[in-house]
């Protein structure tokens, strides 16, 4: 995973407001970055016969003087069977809005964004999974004010 | 006279059929009681499951789509509550809104949560363009854990479209358990 921080305006509705755009480059089937081929059937195959479709999704979690944990959900995907397993998307802006409960993104030194995903089969457990690879996230110490994004 | 087989030399026809009768209400009151022992069965592994998942409602039907394409409608969900599960950006979640009776499944997408457990969280459905807020009771912002029913960790397609029909089509509910209830009273055990 790799992300650049683009801006980070706010306080609206007095609170802090992150703008993250980041690239993403997984290979779900490994659950990793990694260089095995589709075809190989010797890797781990996450998409097997009994999975419908992969929920895949982007949070950014973090601490703050406000709250010990908190976990916003910046980017989702929904990743069928049979769609290409890998993904390289660049420059992507969040999808939701980066909001946090409070003002506790100003100076925050450690927003950790990890790509996670909701495995949902035709029938039976439905399991989370955490990819491996995570990056952290600095936001700087002021304010932006009016920035188009 | 015609030959009988034994045991009924010397009877009249009304003993017989007095016989039939009381054999008949003996067997009936059986199979009442057969009745109420699965009924009663069944309330007990309901109870029970509710006990063990830690939710009132360990079951649920997916009532909208607003999960596509992961439930749709008729799909069934298994829920569990623990306490201390934490709640967690990406789960499934199964919750009421204050105030009204439907349970709403839906996904979590943010979390904020205090050192002290005090946990609050926003839902959205995968298929719905914005978050549940609109949702949410009048001023209300965010769910927090008294409003969860459970979280679903296992599901199976289908299976609760009978639940659906069943409250759509009052009259075919009524048909199903007068046929139900036909046949375990009239069911003879050999």
């Amino acid at each position: 995973l790799r992300k650049n921080v683009e801006d980070f305006t706010g306080p609206r509705e007095r609170s802090d407001l992150g703008f993250v755009t980041f690239d993403i480059t997984a290979d779900i089937l490994n659950g990793k970055s990694g260089l095995q081929t589709f075809w190989n059937k010797n890797t781990l195959i996450i998409f097997d016969w009994n999975v419908k479709q992969l929920f895949l999704y982007l949070s950014a979690e973090y601490s703050t003087k406000n709250n010990a944990l908190n976990q916003v959900v910046l980017w989702d995907k929904i990743m069928l069977r049979g769609d290409n397993p890998r993904l390289s998307l660049k420059d992507m802006k969040s999808k939701y809005f980066f909001f946090d409960d409070g003002n506790g993104l100003k100076g925050n030194r450690n927003i950790t964004l990890t790509l996670s995903w909701n495995v949902v089969p035709n029938a039976g457990i439905l399991p989370l999974v955490t990819g491996s690879g995570h990056v952290s996230v600095p936001f700087p110490d002021t304010y932006e004010t009016t920035k188009s994004y | 006279g015609w030959p009988r087989s034994g045991g009924t030399r010397g009877r009249t026809a009304m003993d017989l059929f007095g016989d039939l009768r009381r054999m008949n209400k003996r067997q009936l009151y059986y199979q009442v009681l057969n009745f109420a022992m699965i009924v009663s069965s069944a309330l007990m592994i309901w109870k029970g499951l509710i006990v063990v998942t830690g939710s009132e409602s360990p079951i649920v039907v997916v009532l909208s789509g607003s999960m596509e394409p992961a439930f749709h409608r008729g799909d069934l969900l298994f829920l569990t509550n623990f306490h201390d599960d934490p709640i967690r950006a990406g789960e499934i979640v199964v919750f009421k809104v204050e105030g009204r009776d439907i349970p709403i499944v839906h996904r979590v997408i943010k979390v904020h949560e205090k050192g002290n457990g005090n946990i609050k969280f926003l839902t959205k459905g995968d298929n719905n363009e914005v978050d549940d807020r609109g949702l949410y009771k009048e001023g209300q912002n965010w769910l927090e854990k008294k409003d969860v029913v459970g979280r679903a960790r296992g599901f199976l397609p289908y299976v609760g479209m009978v639940t659906i029909i069943m409250n759509d089509y009052p009259k075919f509910k009524y048909a199903l358990l007068a046929v139900m209830g036909a046949y375990v009273l009239l069911k003879r055990e050999s």
